[in-house]
């Protein structure tokens, strides 16, 4: 059971159960989906970016809905809470960061809630599930910004 | 089942710890492991035989040649189809389908034409028909499966409304590979032969299962792999009644399927080879050949009952766990080998990797079926499937890590 509680630690299944922004954004101005095609998960990732000097500049709000195993769940409530505030450069910093840590089970020492899914590198097939909702938030950090109500979820 | 007892000392595969714990193999539905006499079966065709066949004029061309034919002339027999020349081999169910759906669908189907298949469909069944009436301007309808959490199978009622003089082919699965249902395959057939459309089965669930029959089944076409039944993978057979197969232009060419080639015109051999273009995979053949002599030594009436009633057994226990919605029919007489089921709150990919920690294989997933796990409301199932080499004990220690990953996960 030891890999399993590295893989389940008491954080990744707290999000599991009571996920962070785990709702549709009606003043989104970004929303993209990701597919893990071997499972069927699918998650959403709602922004709202903040503008400064007329451009955008900043996460203002992120929340995410779909569903998922524990895994791809937790990952994505625990990234709203990580990503909001920072620009979308900070946001693919902060993406390395996580996915090293998913890959290669080893964290900063002083890195925040994401080292709790060092674990995930003992499970190779679920790496997957651990960066879904990334994927999506990056994707959503490419496109330019759209009225509130007509980005397609 | 105690008849069956004896056949785990057949499969080498079986016989590993994964971790600490002895492999307990219940993904039967996605591939079978293989007995000592198949794998020998091949290792005998490499180590003496190997050779191209058809052209060879040599001795080892013509042990190759024999032992592909004596193949071909196996599977026949295996399904009772009239005649040798009815088998196509190919890389599995999926070639097999999207060999009719190409070549049959691309010269028959026009636009008004209807390609009727059912909600129940593997995607193998389903996106080659998409593709082909998006080429061809046909219509893909779908007969939709009844009751809660599909329980009541296809729905006939509309089945047969669905069966409109339009309809060119009927194409559905024998056994869902998400569900466990049995379909009543030659009342199907009789339905579709009525309206006046040819049938295609999709046998992958099946054919290692049970007795098979296409002349009793009534078929015009029926597609199934050999990796699911005991056999090698990347062989698979195409059964299509011998006028249908003849009628039908090759979808791949090159050599092997050639009467006679002029610079800028060919005609083709006849069915099978005409279909069979390139080196085939003769090890393959060999292989299932020796997979179908030996189920049939265990006997295939003897297979249904041993692997329905374990998933029957299966079915009662997962019943008692809190919280599980088991799909399928209720019936253990319209379920074949397998039990698909979901927790509200915990997701299949984590039931999959705790129970890998105590050894057992199990799947999870949407099994190839989008569309049917959107119907249901599911984005995903587990999956418990059952073979020859299964014991009821293996289905105790399945649902004593169940209980244990429902506590974990606090249901």
């Amino acid at each position: 059971m030891s890999e399993l509680n590295d893989l389940y630690q008491s954080v990744i299944l707290d999000h599991n159960k009571r996920p962070r922004n785990r709702r549709k954004l009606p003043t989104a101005t970004r929303v993209a989906t990701g597919d893990n095609p071997t499972c069927g998960d699918q998650c959403t990732v709602y922004l709202r970016m903040e503008h400064a000097n007329g451009a955008p500049d900043r996460i203002a709000e992120i929340t995410f809905d779909g569903s998922g195993c524990a895994i791809s769940q937790a990952s994505a409530s625990l990234m709203t809470t990580q990503l909001k505030g920072k620009t979308p450069e900070e946001a693919a910093t902060t993406f390395s960061e996580f996915a090293e840590i998913v890959k290669t089970g080893k964290a900063p020492e002083d890195f925040t809630e994401l080292a709790a899914f060092a674990g995930v590198h003992a499970f190779p097939a679920r790496i997957k599930c651990a960066t879904l909702a990334w994927h999506a938030a990056l994707e959503a950090l490419k496109q330019p910004d759209q009225s509130p109500g007509e980005s397609a979820a | 089942m105690s008849s069956l007892a004896r056949t785990r000392a057949d499969f080498p595969t079986l016989h590993q710890n994964v971790g600490p714990h002895p492999l307990v193999y219940l993904d039967n539905a996605a591939t079978s492991h293989k007995p000592r006499a198949v794998i020998d079966a091949l290792a005998r065709y490499y180590e003496c035989d190997n050779s191209n066949v058809h052209r060879g004029l040599h001795a080892l061309s013509m042990r190759a040649t024999d032992g592909f034919d004596a193949a071909r002339a196996r599977a026949a027999k295996f399904i009772n189809a009239a005649d040798p020349a009815e088998i196509v081999f190919t890389r599995g169910t999926t070639e097999s389908i999207n060999l009719v759906a190409q070549s049959w669908g691309a010269a028959n189907l026009r636009p008004g034409d209807v390609i009727l298949i059912t909600e129940m469909e593997h995607h193998s069944n389903l996106v080659p028909w998409q593709q082909i009436a998006q080429r061809t301007g046909a219509t893909l309808r779908y007969v939709p499966v009844a009751g809660e959490n599909a329980q009541h199978g296809l729905d006939l009622d509309a089945l047969d409304k669905l069966l409109t003089p339009e309809v060119k082919i009927f194409a559905f699965t024998h056994i869902s590979n998400t569900l466990g249902t049995i379909n009543p395959a030659a009342d199907l057939c009789a339905r579709a032969r009525k309206a006046g459309a040819l049938t295609l089965l999709d046998a992958a669930q099946s054919i290692g299962h049970e007795p098979l029959d296409v002349r009793a089944i009534g078929c015009d076409f029926l597609a199934f792999s050999g990796h699911k039944m005991c056999g090698p993978t990347g062989i698979g057979v195409l059964y299509g009644r011998r006028e249908l197969l003849d009628a039908m232009t090759p979808w791949q060419s090159g050599g092997g399927m050639i009467a006679n080639v002029e610079y800028f015109n060919t005609t083709y051999k006849p069915s099978p080879e005409r279909f069979e273009a390139g080196t085939p995979d003769v090890s393959g053949a060999i292989g299932l050949h020796a997979a179908m002599d030996y189920l049939d030594a265990l006997g295939r009436p003897l297979i249904a009952a041993h692997d329905s009633a374990l998933a029957a057994q299966a079915r009662a226990a997962l019943a008692e766990l809190p919280g599980i919605r088991i799909l399928g029919p209720l019936q253990n007489s319209k379920r074949s080998g397998l039990v698909s089921f979901a927790f509200k709150d915990v997701h299949a990919h984590d039931i999959v990797t705790f129970a890998d920690q105590d050894g057992i294989a199990l799947r999870g997933g949407h099994h190839c079926n989008q569309p049917l796990m959107r119907k249901l409301g599911l984005p995903s199932t587990t999956r418990a499937s059952f073979y020859v080499y299964n014991t009821p004990e293996e289905i105790d220690i399945l649902i004593k890590s169940l209980r244990k990953i429902l506590k974990f996960f606090g249901s």
